[in-house]
């Protein structure tokens, strides 16, 4: 057993006992923890055959930005996970049954197809795949390229436009109507005629 | 066996892609995990491109995972935006309260 085998297996088992962690975790913050182990140690196996520009974008990029927004955002709302795993005890042997029957059929279809395919090919020692892959993206895929651009822009606007509140307990200012005020609008003139006190009234209210 | 093949990292999705399937079962009052389950299929389909991609030598398929990663992130901030909305609102992220849609 080659060095890249141990290596495999070993990853390989890291990634499936993190990623069952992930959806049996009681705490969510423990769930993100995992998540990112998850994606790290996937990141770690496309590494081990050389697919080096997606391996270091998964853990630069999804696991430096996209992880730690989960985990900001599950730090941030504090909440309380009683409720929220009730179900959890009923569907625990029926879905157990079920994904393991799922994992036995794409295995079997996989093995199938797949199992007696040759080795997967060592790339030449001026390989670039850095180099192969801007080329492709910046030629075929120009347009597609810029079409993800767009969905992350839309996908900013969206985040932005839905999280943004308008608070009405906050007072400001309107600078226009500062700036257009007149001495009119800012003082008024109220003529009151002076009231002459009459004597007969006083003297009335005196004698109550 | 001895040799690391396509077959062995097409496993290693396939079960990845279960996992992250039982999570919806297991989970599915929890609106975050739910997000963090679909994260996983995500990875799972990624891992079957990278595979394919490097089994036979085409760049096109590591390309695509540049895409899936890019809709997976447009997602999470997306999803994340609406929980953090619905927690301000309702104060749980419990799936079953979420019925404010009903007509």
């Amino acid at each position: 057993m080659s060095f890249d085998s141990i290596l495999f297996y070993l990853l390989a088992i890291v990634l499936v006992v993190a990623a069952f962690r992930v959806i049996t975790a009681t705490s969510p913050v423990t769930g993100v923890l995992h998540l990112i182990l998850t994606f790290f140690t996937a990141s770690m196996l496309w590494m081990l055959i050389q697919a080096e520009f997606l391996a270091l974008a998964l853990m630069i990029v999804y696991v430096g930005a996209v992880m730690v927004l989960f985990l900001f955002v599950v730090m941030m709302l504090d909440m309380r996970m009683e409720g929220l795993k009730s179900g959890l005890k009923v569907y625990l042997p029926l879905g157990l049954t079920i994904g393991g029957v799922m994992v036995l059929e794409m295995a079997f279809v996989v093995l199938r197809s797949w199992g007696d395919a040759s080795a997967l090919p060592a790339p030449a020692d001026d390989f670039d795949n850095t180099l192969a892959l801007g080329t492709a993206m910046y030629t075929h895929f120009a347009y597609a390229v810029q079409i993800g651009g767009l969905i992350l822009l839309v996908g900013m606007i969206a985040a932005i436009a839905l999280t943004m509140r308008k608070r009405s307990d906050y007072k400001r200012t309107n600078p226009g109507k500062q700036v257009r005020v007149t001495a009119s609008d800012r003082i008024r003139i109220v003529q009151m005629p002076s009231v002459v006190d009459t004597p007969a009234e006083q003297s009335e209210g005196a004698e109550k | 066996m001895m040799q690391i093949g396509l077959s062995h990292y097409l496993i290693v999705g396939a079960i990845l892609f279960a996992i992250g399937v039982f999570g919806f079962f297991l989970n599915r009052r929890n609106l975050i995990v739910l997000l963090m389950s679909i994260e996983l299929i995500l990875l799972s389909a990624n891992m079957n491109f990278v595979a394919f991609s490097i089994w036979s030598g085409n760049p096109a398929g590591q390309v695509f995972v540049f895409f899936v990663l890019t809709v997976a992130a447009a997602e999470a901030a997306i999803g994340l935006a609406i929980l953090v909305l619905l927690f301000r609102n309702l104060s749980t992220l419990n799936v079953d309260k979420l019925d404010q849609l009903k007509g």
